[in-house]
């Protein structure tokens, strides 16, 4: 096993990894912000260096310094998290030039899975099943245009370098994708440093769909399950579960087979999610795209396999074996994320601000995976992410039971969350039935 | 004479309108940055821009002036 993790990340990811490189007799460090001084995750650390400013292009993006705080505690191995540096190849690669282990897929599958575009083309050949889409960059609003007439409206305009729904929109015309083609650019070289823009058929009414899994040190690539994520607001996720309402037996065994095929193409290794679009009446599904690195919602799935997901990306990592038999993997009852975020509930607007009391649920299925404490600032400079409220029940009924309680149980003050929201959520018939798609959010909002 | 104020701590990102423009309701002001979200800031009434508190690459607080319009 490795002897020591550097986590190049921050808030509550980084104080999960630290919580279990510790369990297994890792020695964890963390790096920090000037901004994330005060957090949880710095001090529960058994060393801790600081990057620089806030700016993450000063800290968790600063990779140079990252390995030179890697350098400075002899750390052997860095794990990158979620985010910031986790899909950046060229970091992966500086890494294990470093000489250092990288608890992370091979750089070439980043790379491959990276470019959106090539994502589609590469799984489609695989046999994974994707939409109409385009399949080379789409340079101007001319190519744009005729793509879309190809494709047939509405359709996606996303970012080729992007990824996590930013720089996202729908266009159900030519006037539409006119107006949006050039936001979608802009914002796909400021965010993702590459204009490269792609259009894919937009499916409505559909739902987000994902598959956890796992390349083993022996080359075998696995399944575990999947996760429903259509719980959204400006295409991002706000809630999750397993296993989907919506997905019946014989659609997940022929996801789970997409999945492994989409991780057996790029020689995947470590924990990685495919995602896809369902369309539920039909029972049908397309690739959405591939995330090499650990999912923020990847908790739900370990509460219903039972597996440490983070154990296994450092057993993989380390070349040994996982910690379970991958031919006889279980799933048991029903497991629902919240994401708790710093932001007005109706409007889903950032609330940064300090917080004052900070009180977590407990009870029987109740796991919380939190970054922030009572007292601790919540800064402008990053996501807004405070805590996941991670909730196991027997069945759906049950776990949503106990997420209810567990929601009125977290107490949060100082600063606006979107706690009220999950309460709302949660007591909404559409939510409560199962049967909900992508536009639930938009749904509750328009009534 | 219309202030329009920050709802938020945030960035600064882009300063759209100028000293001197006419604008309409709904029009954009600034982009401000929080959380990784951009936020534009709308003229909320048609006017014309009587001052422009803030400077791109500013850190501003809730409740701190970002334009005037009169």
């Amino acid at each position: 096993m490795l002897a020591s993790v550097l986590v190049a990340n921050r808030g509550e990811i980084a104080l999960r990894v630290i919580r279990t490189a510790r369990r297994l007799g890792i020695a964890a460090i963390a790096v920090y912000s000037e901004a994330d001084a005060d957090l949880p995750f710095v001090s529960e650390a058994d060393d801790r260096v600081l990057l620089g400013p806030a700016a993450p292009a000063e800290s968790y993006l600063n990779g140079a310094a990252i390995l030179a705080a890697a350098r400075r505690t002899g750390a052997r191995a860095v794990h990158p998290g979620y985010g910031f540096l986790a899909e950046n190849a060229g970091f992966a690669a500086s890494v294990i030039d470093a000489g250092l282990t990288w608890v992370g897929p091979p750089p070439a599958a980043i790379e491959q899975m990276g470019d959106k575009i090539n994502a589609r083309n590469l799984v489609e050949r695989a046999g994974v099943p994707v939409s109409p889409g385009s399949r080379q960059a789409v340079p101007d609003v001319t190519a744009a245009l005729a793509e879309a007439e190809r494709i047939g409206y509405p359709v996606m305009i996303k970012a080729a370098g992007g990824g996590g729904g930013i720089g996202m929109s729908a266009a159900a015309d030519p006037e539409q994708l006119r107006a949006g083609f050039g936001t979608a650019r802009s914002r796909a070289e400021r965010f993702f440093g590459s204009p490269a823009i792609l259009l894919e058929q937009f499916l409505a009414a559909s739902r987000h769909v994902e598959v956890q899994i796992l390349g083993l040190a022996d080359g075998r690539v696995i399944a575990l399950g999947e996760r429903d994520c259509s719980v959204q607001r400006r295409h991002q996720k706000v809630a999750e579960e397993t296993p989907s309402p919506g997905v019946g037996p014989q659609l997940r065994s022929a996801m789970l087979a997409a999945a492994v095929r989409a991780g057996e193409a790029v020689g995947y290794r470590g924990a990685g999610t495919v995602e896809f679009l369902v369309d539920e009446p039909a029972q049908r599904f397309v690739f959405l795209e591939m995330n090499t690195r650990l999912q923020v919602e990847h908790p739900v799935t370990e509460l219903v396999t039972g597996i440490d997901l983070v154990e296994q990306q450092f057993r993989i990592a380390a070349g040994d074996q996982v910690s379970f038999d991958p031919a006889s993997v279980a799933s048991r009852g029903h497991a629902i994320e919240l994401r708790v975020y710093a932001e007005d509930p109706r409007r889903f607007l950032p609330s940064p601000g300090t917080i004052g009391e900070w009180a977590e649920p407990a009870g029987p299925g109740v796991r919380v995976d939190a970054g922030y404490a009572a007292g601790n600032t919540v800064t402008p400079f990053y996501d807004p992410l405070l805590a996941k409220l991670c909730v196991h029940g027997a069945d759906r009924d049950q776990a949503l039971d106990r997420t209810r309680s567990a929601v009125t149980g977290f107490v949060i003050t100082g600063l606006k969350t979107n706690l009220p929201f999950h309460a709302e959520l949660l007591a909404s018939a559409q939510f409560a039935s199962g049967a909900y798609d992508t536009s639930i959010i938009d749904r509750m909002r328009a009534s | 004479m219309t202030e329009v104020r920050a709802e938020m701590v945030a960035n600064v990102w882009k300063v759209v309108a100028a000293a001197g423009d006419t604008v309409a309701d709904g029009d954009t002001l600034v982009i401000l940055e929080s959380m990784k979200m951009e936020i534009p800031v709308l003229a909320e009434g048609a006017g014309t821009v009587a001052r422009l508190a803030v400077a791109e690459g500013d850190v501003i607080q809730e409740g701190d002036l970002i334009a005037v319009i009169e």
